[in-house]
Protein backbone atom coordinates (compact mmCIF):
# COMPACT_ATOMS: atom_id res chain seq x y z
CA UNK A 1 0.00 0.00 0.00
CA UNK A 2 2.78 2.43 1.04
CA UNK A 3 4.84 1.19 -1.83
CA UNK A 4 1.87 2.29 -4.22
CA UNK A 5 1.48 5.23 -3.09
CA UNK A 6 5.17 6.30 -3.36
CA UNK A 7 5.73 4.70 -6.65
CA UNK A 8 4.00 7.11 -8.99
CA UNK A 9 5.33 9.75 -7.26
CA UNK A 10 9.23 8.76 -7.23
CA UNK A 11 8.50 7.89 -11.27
CA UNK A 12 6.84 11.75 -11.47
CA UNK A 13 10.14 12.73 -10.09
CA UNK A 14 12.21 11.14 -12.13
CA UNK A 15 9.92 11.90 -15.35
CA UNK A 16 10.80 15.84 -14.08
CA UNK A 17 14.05 15.94 -13.53
CA UNK A 18 14.83 14.13 -17.18
CA UNK A 19 12.21 16.12 -19.17
CA UNK A 20 12.79 19.36 -17.26
CA UNK A 21 15.76 20.30 -19.14
CA UNK A 22 14.15 22.80 -21.28
CA UNK A 23 11.72 23.98 -18.79
CA UNK A 24 14.03 24.79 -15.82
CA UNK A 25 15.89 27.85 -17.00
CA UNK A 26 13.67 30.20 -15.41
CA UNK A 27 13.18 31.14 -11.74
CA UNK A 28 9.30 29.73 -10.67
CA UNK A 29 6.14 32.03 -10.59
CA UNK A 30 5.22 31.34 -6.97
CA UNK A 31 4.80 32.38 -3.64
CA UNK A 32 6.40 32.54 -0.38
CA UNK A 33 4.29 32.11 2.11
CA UNK A 34 5.54 31.65 5.90
CA UNK A 35 3.39 29.43 7.53
CA UNK A 36 0.46 30.54 5.47
CA UNK A 37 0.19 33.46 7.08
CA UNK A 38 3.55 35.72 6.56
CA UNK A 39 4.04 36.51 2.82
CA UNK A 40 7.74 37.55 1.71
CA UNK A 41 8.80 39.93 -0.99
CA UNK A 42 10.35 37.60 -3.65
CA UNK A 43 10.52 39.66 -6.44
CA UNK A 44 10.87 43.96 -6.78
CA UNK A 45 11.82 46.97 -8.87
CA UNK A 46 15.50 47.15 -8.93
CA UNK A 47 16.93 50.21 -7.19
CA UNK A 48 17.97 52.76 -9.52
CA UNK A 49 21.52 51.94 -11.43
CA UNK A 50 20.71 48.24 -10.78
CA UNK A 51 21.75 46.49 -13.93
CA UNK A 52 18.17 44.38 -13.54
CA UNK A 53 14.80 45.66 -14.05
CA UNK A 54 13.81 43.40 -11.20
CA UNK A 55 15.27 41.38 -8.37
CA UNK A 56 14.79 38.19 -6.99
CA UNK A 57 15.19 36.28 -4.63
CA UNK A 58 17.31 32.96 -4.60
CA UNK A 59 14.42 31.25 -3.22
CA UNK A 60 12.39 31.12 -6.74
CA UNK A 61 15.45 29.34 -7.94
CA UNK A 62 14.89 26.59 -5.95
CA UNK A 63 13.18 23.34 -6.30
CA UNK A 64 10.07 22.71 -5.15
CA UNK A 65 10.75 20.51 -1.90
CA UNK A 66 12.79 23.26 -0.66
CA UNK A 67 10.85 25.86 -1.29
CA UNK A 68 8.35 23.99 0.76
CA UNK A 69 10.41 23.39 3.38
CA UNK A 70 11.67 27.06 3.84
CA UNK A 71 7.86 27.88 3.53
CA UNK A 72 6.82 25.63 6.80
CA UNK A 73 8.56 26.74 9.87
CA UNK A 74 8.24 23.65 11.68
CA UNK A 75 10.00 22.16 8.66
CA UNK A 76 12.96 24.34 8.29
CA UNK A 77 15.66 22.73 9.83
CA UNK A 78 17.54 26.19 10.76
CA UNK A 79 14.93 27.47 13.01
CA UNK A 80 17.00 25.12 15.56
CA UNK A 81 19.36 27.64 15.34
CA UNK A 82 17.08 30.59 15.74
CA UNK A 83 15.89 28.84 19.16
CA UNK A 84 19.72 28.43 19.95
CA UNK A 85 20.27 32.09 18.86
CA UNK A 86 17.14 33.10 21.38
CA UNK A 87 18.84 30.85 24.29
CA UNK A 88 21.98 32.49 23.54
CA UNK A 89 20.53 36.03 23.84
CA UNK A 90 19.58 35.79 27.25
CA UNK A 91 22.68 33.64 28.26
CA UNK A 92 25.03 35.94 30.49
CA UNK A 93 28.60 35.85 29.35
CA UNK A 94 31.99 37.81 29.86
CA UNK A 95 32.84 39.92 32.92
CA UNK A 96 30.52 41.94 33.29
CA UNK A 97 28.31 40.05 33.85
CA UNK A 98 25.94 40.60 30.84
CA UNK A 99 23.54 39.00 28.18
CA UNK A 100 22.35 40.85 24.90
CA UNK A 101 18.67 40.99 27.07
CA UNK A 102 20.22 42.79 29.99
CA UNK A 103 20.51 45.83 27.88
CA UNK A 104 18.63 44.99 24.81
CA UNK A 105 15.75 43.41 26.35
CA UNK A 106 13.16 41.52 24.22
CA UNK A 107 14.90 40.86 20.92
CA UNK A 108 11.41 40.67 19.16
CA UNK A 109 11.03 44.71 19.86
CA UNK A 110 14.36 45.97 20.15
CA UNK A 111 15.57 43.54 17.18
CA UNK A 112 12.46 43.96 14.98
CA UNK A 113 13.80 45.22 11.55
CA UNK A 114 17.39 46.03 12.67
CA UNK A 115 19.03 43.09 10.62
CA UNK A 116 17.10 44.33 7.66
CA UNK A 117 19.24 47.52 7.52
CA UNK A 118 22.97 46.19 7.44
CA UNK A 119 25.68 46.71 7.03
CA UNK A 120 25.34 50.29 8.63
CA UNK A 121 28.62 52.93 9.04
CA UNK A 122 30.21 52.95 11.80
CA UNK A 123 32.22 55.95 12.65
CA UNK A 124 34.29 54.49 15.44
CA UNK A 125 35.54 51.70 13.25
CA UNK A 126 35.69 53.67 10.10
CA UNK A 127 34.00 51.02 8.06
CA UNK A 128 30.93 49.39 7.68
CA UNK A 129 29.52 47.24 10.49
CA UNK A 130 27.58 43.77 9.81
CA UNK A 131 26.17 42.06 12.22
CA UNK A 132 28.47 39.78 13.29
CA UNK A 133 31.05 43.13 13.75
CA UNK A 134 28.64 44.66 15.89
CA UNK A 135 28.05 41.71 18.13
CA UNK A 136 31.71 41.14 18.28
CA UNK A 137 31.79 45.08 19.33
CA UNK A 138 29.48 44.47 21.86
CA UNK A 139 30.69 41.29 23.21
CA UNK A 140 34.19 43.44 23.54
CA UNK A 141 33.11 46.45 24.76
CA UNK A 142 29.60 45.85 27.09
CA UNK A 143 29.94 42.24 28.19
CA UNK A 144 33.84 42.36 28.47
CA UNK A 145 33.47 38.79 26.79
CA UNK A 146 35.76 37.49 24.03
CA UNK A 147 34.57 37.98 20.53
CA UNK A 148 33.23 35.40 18.44
CA UNK A 149 35.52 33.38 16.18
CA UNK A 150 34.43 33.53 12.19
CA UNK A 151 31.70 31.08 12.04
CA UNK A 152 31.79 30.05 16.02
CA UNK A 153 28.47 27.81 16.15
CA UNK A 154 26.90 30.62 18.29
CA UNK A 155 27.86 33.39 15.94
CA UNK A 156 25.88 32.05 13.89
CA UNK A 157 23.26 30.61 15.56
CA UNK A 158 22.70 34.74 17.30
CA UNK A 159 23.13 36.27 14.35
CA UNK A 160 19.97 33.86 12.75
CA UNK A 161 18.32 34.96 15.75
CA UNK A 162 18.69 38.71 15.34
CA UNK A 163 18.30 38.63 11.25
CA UNK A 164 15.49 36.66 11.68
CA UNK A 165 13.82 39.47 14.01
CA UNK A 166 13.32 41.18 10.41
CA UNK A 167 11.53 38.06 8.68
CA UNK A 168 9.66 39.71 5.79
CA UNK A 169 10.94 43.40 6.15
CA UNK A 170 12.56 44.59 2.65
CA UNK A 171 16.25 45.16 2.98
CA UNK A 172 18.02 48.25 2.68
CA UNK A 173 20.59 49.90 3.77
CA UNK A 174 21.77 53.91 4.53
CA UNK A 175 24.48 54.61 1.80
CA UNK A 176 24.61 58.16 2.47
CA UNK A 177 25.76 57.74 6.04
CA UNK A 178 29.95 58.24 6.47
CA UNK A 179 31.83 57.00 3.65
CA UNK A 180 29.47 53.73 2.98
CA UNK A 181 29.15 55.36 -0.89
CA UNK A 182 33.15 54.34 -1.45
CA UNK A 183 32.88 51.15 0.15
CA UNK A 184 29.77 50.18 -2.43
CA UNK A 185 32.09 51.24 -5.34
CA UNK A 186 34.84 49.15 -3.63
CA UNK A 187 32.37 46.37 -3.63
CA UNK A 188 31.04 46.99 -7.13
CA UNK A 189 34.75 46.63 -8.52
CA UNK A 190 35.03 43.61 -6.64
CA UNK A 191 31.88 41.98 -7.98
CA UNK A 192 33.34 42.58 -11.49
CA UNK A 193 36.48 41.54 -10.99
CA UNK A 194 37.71 38.29 -12.34
CA UNK A 195 39.70 36.19 -9.71
CA UNK A 196 41.77 32.98 -10.13
CA UNK A 197 42.60 30.51 -12.27
CA UNK A 198 39.31 30.32 -13.76
CA UNK A 199 39.08 34.12 -14.45
CA UNK A 200 35.30 34.42 -12.70
CA UNK A 201 33.65 37.32 -11.44
CA UNK A 202 30.92 37.28 -9.59
CA UNK A 203 28.97 38.75 -12.12
CA UNK A 204 29.55 35.94 -14.88
CA UNK A 205 27.56 33.90 -12.95
CA UNK A 206 25.26 36.00 -11.24
CA UNK A 207 24.58 38.98 -13.58
CA UNK A 208 25.74 36.65 -16.72
CA UNK A 209 24.10 33.64 -16.49
CA UNK A 210 21.82 34.07 -13.41
CA UNK A 211 18.30 31.53 -14.53
CA UNK A 212 20.53 29.63 -16.02
CA UNK A 213 21.98 25.88 -14.32
CA UNK A 214 25.92 25.11 -13.75
CA UNK A 215 25.54 21.56 -14.01
CA UNK A 216 22.53 20.65 -11.16
CA UNK A 217 23.00 24.36 -9.25
CA UNK A 218 20.30 27.00 -10.78
CA UNK A 219 21.93 30.27 -10.56
CA UNK A 220 20.48 32.98 -9.01
CA UNK A 221 21.14 36.52 -8.92
CA UNK A 222 23.33 35.81 -5.72
CA UNK A 223 21.19 38.02 -3.43
CA UNK A 224 21.54 37.97 0.30
CA UNK A 225 18.62 38.22 1.46
CA UNK A 226 17.87 34.57 3.13
CA UNK A 227 21.61 34.81 5.18
CA UNK A 228 22.38 33.35 7.51
CA UNK A 229 20.85 30.74 5.76
CA UNK A 230 20.86 26.76 5.66
CA UNK A 231 22.03 25.16 3.31
CA UNK A 232 21.24 21.33 2.36
CA UNK A 233 24.68 20.75 0.88
CA UNK A 234 26.17 21.50 3.85
CA UNK A 235 23.58 20.36 6.33
CA UNK A 236 24.57 23.47 8.41
CA UNK A 237 23.89 27.41 8.60
CA UNK A 238 26.06 29.10 6.62
CA UNK A 239 27.31 32.77 7.16
CA UNK A 240 27.74 35.35 4.02
CA UNK A 241 31.55 35.35 4.22
CA UNK A 242 31.74 31.79 3.96
CA UNK A 243 29.35 31.87 1.30
CA UNK A 244 31.33 34.66 -0.20
CA UNK A 245 34.93 32.70 0.30
CA UNK A 246 33.25 29.69 -0.76
CA UNK A 247 32.89 30.87 -4.35
CA UNK A 248 35.87 32.68 -4.27
CA UNK A 249 37.80 29.49 -3.63
CA UNK A 250 35.66 27.98 -6.39
CA UNK A 251 37.44 30.36 -9.20
CA UNK A 252 40.67 28.69 -7.78
CA UNK A 253 41.37 32.20 -6.15
CA UNK A 254 43.24 33.17 -2.92
CA UNK A 255 40.65 33.53 -0.09
CA UNK A 256 39.94 37.05 1.16
CA UNK A 257 39.62 36.46 5.42
CA UNK A 258 35.99 36.99 6.39
CA UNK A 259 35.08 40.56 7.66
CA UNK A 260 38.28 41.75 5.44
CA UNK A 261 37.43 44.89 3.66
CA UNK A 262 37.71 43.60 0.83
CA UNK A 263 34.31 41.25 1.79
CA UNK A 264 32.81 44.09 3.76
CA UNK A 265 32.66 45.98 0.71
CA UNK A 266 31.45 43.06 -1.35
CA UNK A 267 28.15 42.76 1.51
CA UNK A 268 27.70 46.47 1.11
CA UNK A 269 27.29 46.44 -2.55
CA UNK A 270 25.71 42.79 -2.91
CA UNK A 271 23.17 43.72 0.17
CA UNK A 272 21.87 46.60 -1.79
CA UNK A 273 21.86 44.69 -5.37
CA UNK A 274 18.71 42.98 -3.49
CA UNK A 275 17.26 46.20 -1.82
CA UNK A 276 13.82 45.56 -1.59
CA UNK A 277 13.49 41.61 -1.33
CA UNK A 278 12.40 40.51 2.55
CA UNK A 279 14.70 39.23 4.82
CA UNK A 280 13.99 35.91 4.43
CA UNK A 281 16.71 34.63 7.40
CA UNK A 282 16.69 31.73 7.82
CA UNK A 283 16.55 30.91 4.26
CA UNK A 284 16.81 27.20 3.33
CA UNK A 285 19.08 26.70 -0.10
CA UNK A 286 20.20 23.81 -2.00
CA UNK B 1 94.70 14.84 -21.46
CA UNK B 2 94.04 17.01 -24.19
CA UNK B 3 91.69 14.14 -26.28
CA UNK B 4 89.68 13.56 -23.29
CA UNK B 5 88.90 17.13 -22.55
CA UNK B 6 88.19 17.22 -26.17
CA UNK B 7 85.83 14.26 -26.18
CA UNK B 8 84.58 15.86 -22.68
CA UNK B 9 83.75 19.27 -24.80
CA UNK B 10 81.84 16.87 -27.60
CA UNK B 11 79.78 15.00 -24.93
CA UNK B 12 78.70 17.96 -23.65
CA UNK B 13 78.11 19.20 -27.37
CA UNK B 14 76.10 16.22 -28.27
CA UNK B 15 74.04 16.53 -24.71
CA UNK B 16 72.75 19.74 -25.51
CA UNK B 17 71.74 19.06 -28.76
CA UNK B 18 69.80 15.77 -27.43
CA UNK B 19 68.28 18.30 -24.90
CA UNK B 20 67.59 21.16 -27.53
CA UNK B 21 65.80 18.69 -29.87
CA UNK B 22 64.06 16.93 -27.03
CA UNK B 23 62.64 20.90 -25.92
CA UNK B 24 61.60 21.26 -29.17
CA UNK B 25 59.48 18.06 -29.35
CA UNK B 26 57.93 19.21 -26.46
CA UNK B 27 54.55 20.86 -25.64
CA UNK B 28 54.29 24.32 -27.12
CA UNK B 29 54.45 26.08 -23.53
CA UNK B 30 50.93 28.43 -22.45
CA UNK B 31 52.78 31.48 -23.80
CA UNK B 32 53.76 30.39 -26.85
CA UNK B 33 50.92 29.47 -28.49
CA UNK B 34 49.96 30.62 -31.83
CA UNK B 35 46.61 32.28 -32.62
CA UNK B 36 46.02 33.02 -36.40
CA UNK B 37 42.71 34.35 -36.90
CA UNK B 38 41.21 32.53 -33.86
CA UNK B 39 42.65 29.41 -34.84
CA UNK B 40 45.58 27.54 -33.55
CA UNK B 41 46.91 25.15 -36.48
CA UNK B 42 49.06 22.86 -34.94
CA UNK B 43 48.91 20.32 -32.46
CA UNK B 44 50.53 21.93 -29.19
CA UNK B 45 52.19 18.13 -28.43
CA UNK B 46 52.92 17.23 -32.11
CA UNK B 47 50.80 14.33 -31.31
CA UNK B 48 47.27 13.60 -31.98
CA UNK B 49 44.79 13.15 -29.18
CA UNK B 50 43.06 10.85 -27.62
CA UNK B 51 39.41 10.63 -28.04
CA UNK B 52 38.85 8.20 -25.59
CA UNK B 53 41.67 9.92 -22.84
CA UNK B 54 39.86 13.25 -24.02
CA UNK B 55 35.95 12.05 -23.48
CA UNK B 56 37.70 11.18 -19.84
CA UNK B 57 39.09 15.06 -19.50
CA UNK B 58 35.77 16.76 -20.61
CA UNK B 59 33.89 15.12 -17.88
CA UNK B 60 36.20 15.04 -14.80
CA UNK B 61 35.42 17.80 -12.26
CA UNK B 62 38.81 18.64 -11.72
CA UNK B 63 39.82 18.72 -14.89
CA UNK B 64 37.84 20.12 -18.05
CA UNK B 65 34.32 20.21 -15.74
CA UNK B 66 32.71 20.83 -19.21
CA UNK B 67 29.43 19.40 -18.47
CA UNK B 68 29.48 22.01 -15.90
CA UNK B 69 28.17 24.59 -19.09
CA UNK B 70 27.67 22.52 -21.55
CA UNK B 71 25.01 19.71 -22.95
CA UNK B 72 26.10 17.02 -24.57
CA UNK B 73 23.87 14.09 -25.50
CA UNK B 74 26.82 11.60 -26.22
CA UNK B 75 27.63 12.12 -22.54
CA UNK B 76 23.84 11.32 -21.18
CA UNK B 77 24.92 8.87 -18.55
CA UNK B 78 26.26 11.84 -16.87
CA UNK B 79 23.02 14.01 -15.29
CA UNK B 80 22.59 17.37 -14.85
CA UNK B 81 24.20 19.22 -17.87
CA UNK B 82 24.74 22.49 -17.49
CA UNK B 83 23.33 25.39 -20.00
CA UNK B 84 25.45 28.27 -19.07
CA UNK B 85 27.67 27.76 -22.46
CA UNK B 86 26.19 26.41 -26.16
CA UNK B 87 25.14 23.04 -26.24
CA UNK B 88 27.89 20.67 -27.86
CA UNK B 89 26.29 18.19 -29.81
CA UNK B 90 27.22 18.33 -33.34
CA UNK B 91 29.58 20.70 -32.60
CA UNK B 92 32.48 18.95 -34.60
CA UNK B 93 29.77 20.28 -37.56
CA UNK B 94 30.32 23.37 -36.36
CA UNK B 95 33.80 23.83 -35.94
CA UNK B 96 36.87 22.99 -37.38
CA UNK B 97 39.67 21.45 -35.25
CA UNK B 98 42.05 23.82 -35.44
CA UNK B 99 38.84 26.29 -33.75
CA UNK B 100 38.35 24.04 -30.98
CA UNK B 101 41.69 23.82 -30.18
CA UNK B 102 42.17 27.80 -29.61
CA UNK B 103 38.67 27.92 -28.20
CA UNK B 104 40.04 25.18 -25.63
CA UNK B 105 43.13 26.89 -25.22
CA UNK B 106 41.62 30.41 -24.40
CA UNK B 107 38.49 31.26 -25.63
CA UNK B 108 38.84 34.88 -24.97
CA UNK B 109 41.11 35.03 -28.28
CA UNK B 110 38.25 33.68 -30.22
CA UNK B 111 35.12 35.23 -28.12
CA UNK B 112 36.70 38.13 -26.85
CA UNK B 113 37.10 39.57 -23.33
CA UNK B 114 33.33 39.21 -22.29
CA UNK B 115 33.39 35.58 -22.28
CA UNK B 116 32.95 33.69 -19.07
CA UNK B 117 34.37 30.41 -20.57
CA UNK B 118 38.22 29.80 -18.66
CA UNK B 119 40.91 29.76 -20.93
CA UNK B 120 41.86 25.98 -20.47
CA UNK B 121 45.99 26.75 -21.66
CA UNK B 122 47.12 29.89 -20.68
CA UNK B 123 48.11 32.28 -17.84
CA UNK B 124 45.81 34.84 -18.37
CA UNK B 125 44.02 34.37 -15.66
CA UNK B 126 41.98 36.27 -12.97
CA UNK B 127 43.41 37.90 -9.86
CA UNK B 128 45.06 36.31 -7.00
CA UNK B 129 45.44 32.96 -8.05
CA UNK B 130 45.17 30.36 -5.47
CA UNK B 131 49.15 29.12 -4.55
CA UNK B 132 48.60 25.76 -5.69
CA UNK B 133 47.34 26.83 -9.05
CA UNK B 134 49.51 29.93 -10.22
CA UNK B 135 51.82 29.25 -13.18
CA UNK B 136 49.74 26.53 -13.60
CA UNK B 137 47.33 25.79 -16.70
CA UNK B 138 43.90 24.25 -15.94
CA UNK B 139 44.91 21.19 -17.92
CA UNK B 140 47.82 20.02 -20.04
CA UNK B 141 48.77 20.46 -23.24
CA UNK B 142 47.79 16.71 -23.92
CA UNK B 143 44.93 16.99 -22.59
CA UNK B 144 43.71 19.69 -24.48
CA UNK B 145 44.90 17.68 -27.36
CA UNK B 146 42.72 14.86 -25.97
CA UNK B 147 39.50 16.87 -25.66
CA UNK B 148 39.88 18.23 -29.12
CA UNK B 149 39.89 14.80 -30.34
CA UNK B 150 37.10 13.93 -28.64
CA UNK B 151 34.65 17.39 -29.57
CA UNK B 152 35.85 16.08 -33.18
CA UNK B 153 33.66 13.12 -32.72
CA UNK B 154 30.64 14.90 -31.53
CA UNK B 155 28.80 15.51 -35.05
CA UNK B 156 25.14 14.81 -35.85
Amino acid sequence: MKLKSILPVALGALAIGFGASDLRAEPVDDKLIIDGEKEMITRTKAPEGHPFDEVLSGWLFRTPETRAMEADSFQNPAMLYVERGAEIWNTVDGAAGKSCASCHGDAAESMKNVGAHYPKWNAAAGKPYNIELQVNDCRAKNMQAEPYKFDHADQKALVTFIKHQSLGTPMGIDLSQGEMKSWWEKGKDLYYTRTGQLNLACASCHEANAGKYIRADHLSQGNVNGFPTYRLKQANMVSLHNRFRGCIRDTRAEQPKAFSDELMALEVYVTWRGTGLSIETPAVRQ
Amino acid sequence: MRDTCKNGLIGAALLMAVGTSAWAAGPVGPNDVKFEDATVKASLTGQPGDAAAGRKAFADKKLGNCLACHKNSEMSEQLFHGEVGTPLDGVADRWKPEELRAIVVNSKQVFGPDTVMPGFYTLEVGTHVAKNFQGQTILTAQQVEDIVAYLGTLKE
